[in-house]
């Protein structure tokens, strides 16, 4: 069965028909083509489609397409300047060394982006239980942290 | 040699297309009219599909085809990333068809749909009819090993192989010890969670070749197996390798590719996507081996070893997969670490109905080094002789010649690495501190292994890699490589090569995001840490002759006007200048235009080399370890943790270190937590998910100390020895010696969970 919704994605106001057992994620990937959100296990365990719906963070392999009706979503390619400039976050995660297959790098941005936003000057502590729900098996998480920590104190500073 | 590039953490070239999404990995790229297979399992775990009723399957709407065995190449092939062996003694397994009558483990593979959407794939699955003859299974080697036990592949009695290698004299070794210790140890069955599932998709192209697109390690490899696997002349097939989302050896094997295929030329060449769900490759691609071992140690009363018994069963799974080679590896990681007089190695790799088992990062060296290094700690502990010295006085030397391996060792910095981590780490301090703390619920402990490792895998398979540089019209330089990047940063370091070795900027060598097998030079691919140390000898070659085409070309278009020689001219951030004075004769990207226009003499500057590797350098370290475990939960918590690498010359530091932190956590895993577990009822895997298989999150990872002893290694291309798999070899051991530490009492097997310190604890198991 397809269903109209009407949502915001990426600051673009959209009306699109989505099927009432499809996913988010499915939509964004298939009917949107944005592909920079991964799917890393499809049951919300990786954190690889991590969204922001309304400005919280969520996966959007576990959240279906119809829920985001009348809902604000920014995915990775949102987080990116229009003229294709990075963020201070994307850029610290470049300048750290915190890429290294870059299929989690989507999900880890846009849950970093969600926690600087919520918590300025989060400790080590809270970086770690902040982006528990993203999972990477390259990095050993060490130059995540510290590009989150990076941002936080580039923007103490300014 | 001064370096201008290499040694220099420059950012690596694919970081801004990753951090924004951009980067198109095998399931972001669209293809018309797609179609997805969906793979339909067995639910037993060792038996025969007797009958199977497709025909409800075919009403589901959407369902395109079903494709049972008999629809499939009656042609068995082998699965492993391995070079082709000329020899067919040596050849890989050939035990895999593309669909299986013969059920080997539970969810292996007797049908699969073709389908428009994934769901009606999913739907047609469940309604596949099946009747089974079932069979006893067998989830330990032990078991398999049974006296009656049924073959899981005919005429094998469940063995792979079984070798023994011995050195010197073992009973006079033990006669000349003063103290003997035996013991057994076990590693568990762990998994790749590479973050990007196991996906590939195949086409027919317009040459009317079979094109498959896969997040492989090892392209060229790929298209020789789907060859094999179909009977067709590999040239039939083309493989292309897009961004991977990581491999750690799990896509260094031939799992979907052939299926992927194989469902395309069901459906007339249209596009079909294999897509693996997370519990797919968890259970159903390739795990790590289980490795038992027993062992008996003999030392003198100084602690000098005098010789080595050890008998290892290594539970391969329902296929061979990498098979015998990943337990016979230890038997020469052994001798590249300690001297051993006199040694037997027994090795027996045994079918089960478990998960495949193949390569994974540093390939049976963890498990080895485990077993290894309690033994060592063992001895330490019994005898009070210092870990550290312990370990130095029975280490091997420069020039010595591994017994094993046959190949001479060239430089070796592990007492440097011993003495740098023992210093940065404070360990005589914690030492006191822990020795004064009194007893509490809370206790604190030290650990600490050492761990050796090889560059490549010469001489147990022959190595050969290529490069090729094209110099662009603007002075740029194009690098074609057959190895593979799969998240490493391998690119970037063998750009990095380029440039320096070149005399141009970094940003000037221009990498591929993507491996095709019909343009990349060939080489085998991603594994065994090789692609610095072995693609590396490749790039330096192929720069070295372009350079010298370069200063030739100028040379011989300026000879009238210049008096210059060519022994006279270098290359120097993109200018080509006279070395006596600095002075710049042309910049690099006027030479290429005349190199490219000239009316008579116009050519293009290429070099294209493939280099045999003939080579091996051994890369060692050392993990340091301080855990504080909760007596009464059994909690562990890891205070402190360092790895020191003798990994030779580092490239990239940052991504050198990157490396290290990612294998340490790794190793933290495998010590503490992962385990892939199946129910002893029906053979089924248990915990074959991210949830409740427990690979380290973010909130189980201490700060990761991450150090180098940097000195060159006379035979690695750039003074460099291997550093991708090496990270993970010791934490596990190290973790769990400290786990003793603390508790003093014993801890026989990895993981060392809370249920197993608890259990040790209520048994009071002396150490």
């Amino acid at each position: 069965m397809l269903k109209t919704i009407n949502c915001t994605i990426n600051g673009k106001v959209m009306e699109l028909q989505v099927d009432v057992r499809e996913s988010l994620l499915d939509m964004l990937r298939n009917r949107l083509h944005l592909t920079g959100t991964k799917q890393g296990c499809g049951v919300g365990e990786c954190g690889a489609c991590a969204v922001l719906i309304d400005g919280q963070t969520l996966d959007s392999c576990i959240y279906l397409a119809v829920w985001a009706d009348g809902k604000d979503v920014v995915t990775i390619e949102g987080l990116t300047g229009t003229d294709g400039s990075l963020s201070d976050l994307q850029q610290n995660f470049v300048d750290k060394g915190a890429i290294q297959c870059g299929f989690c790098t989507p999900g880890f941005v846009v849950s970093a982006t969600a926690l600087l936003d919520k918590k300025p000057n989060p400790t080590k502590a809270e970086i770690r239980r902040g982006l528990s729900g993203n999972l990477c098996r390259c990095t050993g998480y060490t130059k995540i942290l510290d590009a989150v920590e990076a941002t936080a104190e580039q923007r103490r500073n300014k | 040699m001064e370096h201008k590039v290499i040694g220099k953490s420059v950012e690596r070239w694919d970081a801004i297309a990753k951090v924004t999404g951009r980067a198109n990995y095998t399931g972001d790229i669209p293809q018309k009219e797609l179609l997805y297979g969906k793979i339909c399992r067995a639910k037993i775990a060792h038996g025969r599909v007797k009958n199977m009723d497709i025909s409800e399957a075919l009403k589901v709407p959407g369902v395109v085809k079903i494709l049972t065995p008999d629809d499939v190449p009656e042609i068995s092939f082998p699965t492993a990333g391995h070079p082709y062996s000329l020899d067919p003694k040596f050849a890989d397994v050939a035990d895999r068809r593309i669909l299986t009558r013969n059920v080997r483990l539970y969810g292996d593979e007797i049908a699969a749909v073709i389908a428009e959407s994934e769901l009606a794939a999913e739907i047609a699955v469940s309604k596949i009819k099946v009747e089974y003859e079932e069979y006893e299974f067998y989830l330990t080697p032990e078991e398999a090993l049974k006296e009656g036990a049924v073959e899981i592949h005919e005429g094998t009695k469940n063995i792979i192989a079984d070798t023994t290698l011995e050195i010197g004299d073992l009973d006079s070794g033990f006669k000349e010890a003063d103290i003997i210790i035996e013991d057994i140890c076990a590693t568990p069955i762990v998994q790749h969670c590479q973050m990007e599932n196991q996906i590939a998709y195949a086409y027919k192209d317009v040459d009317n070749r079979w094109v498959c697109v896969s997040s492989t390690q090892i392209p060229h490899i790929v298209r020789r197996v789907l060859g094999q696997a179909f009977g067709m002349p590999w040239g039939r097939f083309r493989v292309i390798k897009p961004f991977i989302g990581g491999g750690f050896g799990n896509k260094q094997d031939i799992v979907v590719e052939p299926l992927a295929v194989a469902m395309s030329m069901a459906v007339g060449g249209k596009a079909v996507m294999l897509d693996l769900h997370r519990e797919e490759v968890f259970a159903w691609t390739r795990v790590r081996h289980a490795i038992s071992y027993k062992i008996k140690m003999g030392f003198t009363n100084d602690g000098i070893i005098t010789a080595l018994d050890i008998d290892a069963i290594s539970n391969n799974g329902a296929y061979a997969s990498h098979g015998h080679s990943i337990v016979s590896k230890g038997s020469g990681i052994v001798t590249a670490i300690y001297k051993v007089p006199n040694y037997r190695y027994r090795g027996r790799t045994v079918y089960t109905n478990t998960a495949a088992a193949g390569a994974m990062r540093a390939y049976g060296t963890p498990q080895i080094t485990y077993a290894l290094e309690t033994f060592m700690n063992k001895f330490s502990i019994m005898t009070g002789i210092d870990q550290f010295e312990l370990r130095a006085k029975n280490f091997t030397k420069v020039n010595d010649e591994n017994p094993v391996l046959h190949m001479t060792q060239h430089s070796m910095s592990l007492r440097e690495c011993l003495d740098k981590g023992r210093q940065i780490f404070n360990w005589d301090e914690k030492r006191k501190s822990i020795d004064e703390s009194k007893d509490s619920d809370f206790v604190r402990g030290l650990g600490m292994a050492a761990f050796a490792y090889t560059s490549g895998a010469y001489p147990k398979t022959m190595e050969i890699a290529g490069c090729r540089l094209v110099l662009n019209q603007d002075g740029s330089i194009k690098m074609m490589m057959g190895a593979t990047e799969i998240g490493q940063g391998a690119d970037t370091v063998f750009s990095q090569m380029v440039a320096d070795t070149v005399g141009i900027p970094f940003e000037w060598v221009i990498a591929d995001a993507v491996t095709d097998t019909d343009i990349a030079p060939f080489d085998t691919g991603a594994y065994a840490s090789r692609q610095t140390f072995v693609s590396g000898m490749a790039v330096k070659k192929a720069a070295v002759e372009l350079k010298e085409k370069i200063l030739e070309a100028s040379y011989h278009f300026s000879k009238k006007t210049n008096k210059v020689t060519v022994d006279d001219m270098d290359i120097v951030d993109g200018n080509i200048i006279q070395k006596h004075d600095g002075q710049i004769i042309e910049s690099l990207g006027d030479l290429a235009l005349k190199t490219y226009y000239n009316m008579h003499e116009g050519h293009c500057l290429t070099a294209d080399v493939s280099n045999r590797c003939t080579k091996n350098a051994y890369p060692y370290g050392v993990t340091l370890a301080e855990v504080e475990v909760d007596k009464k939960t059994g909690k562990v918590e890891v205070l402190s943790i360092l790895n020191v690498h003798d990994s030779g010359k580092i490239i990239n530091p940052l991504l050198a270190s990157g490396q290290v932190e990612g294998g340490m956590a790794q190793g933290l895993g495998y010590g503490l937590s992962e385990e892939l577990k199946y129910d002893e009822k029906t053979g089924k895997p248990l915990n074959n998910n991210l949830l409740d298989y427990k690979m380290p999150t973010f909130m189980d990872i201490p700060d990761l100390g991450v150090s180098f002893v940097e000195i060159d290694d006379p035979v690695g291309p750039y003074g460099n020895k291997s550093l991708g798999e090496p990270p993970l070899c010791s934490p596990a051991p190290a973790l769990r010696n400290a786990i003793i530490d603390a508790l003093g009492i014993y801890v026989k097997d990895i993981p060392v969970t809370p249920q197993k310190i608890i259990e040790a604890l209520s048994e009071n198991r002396e150490v």
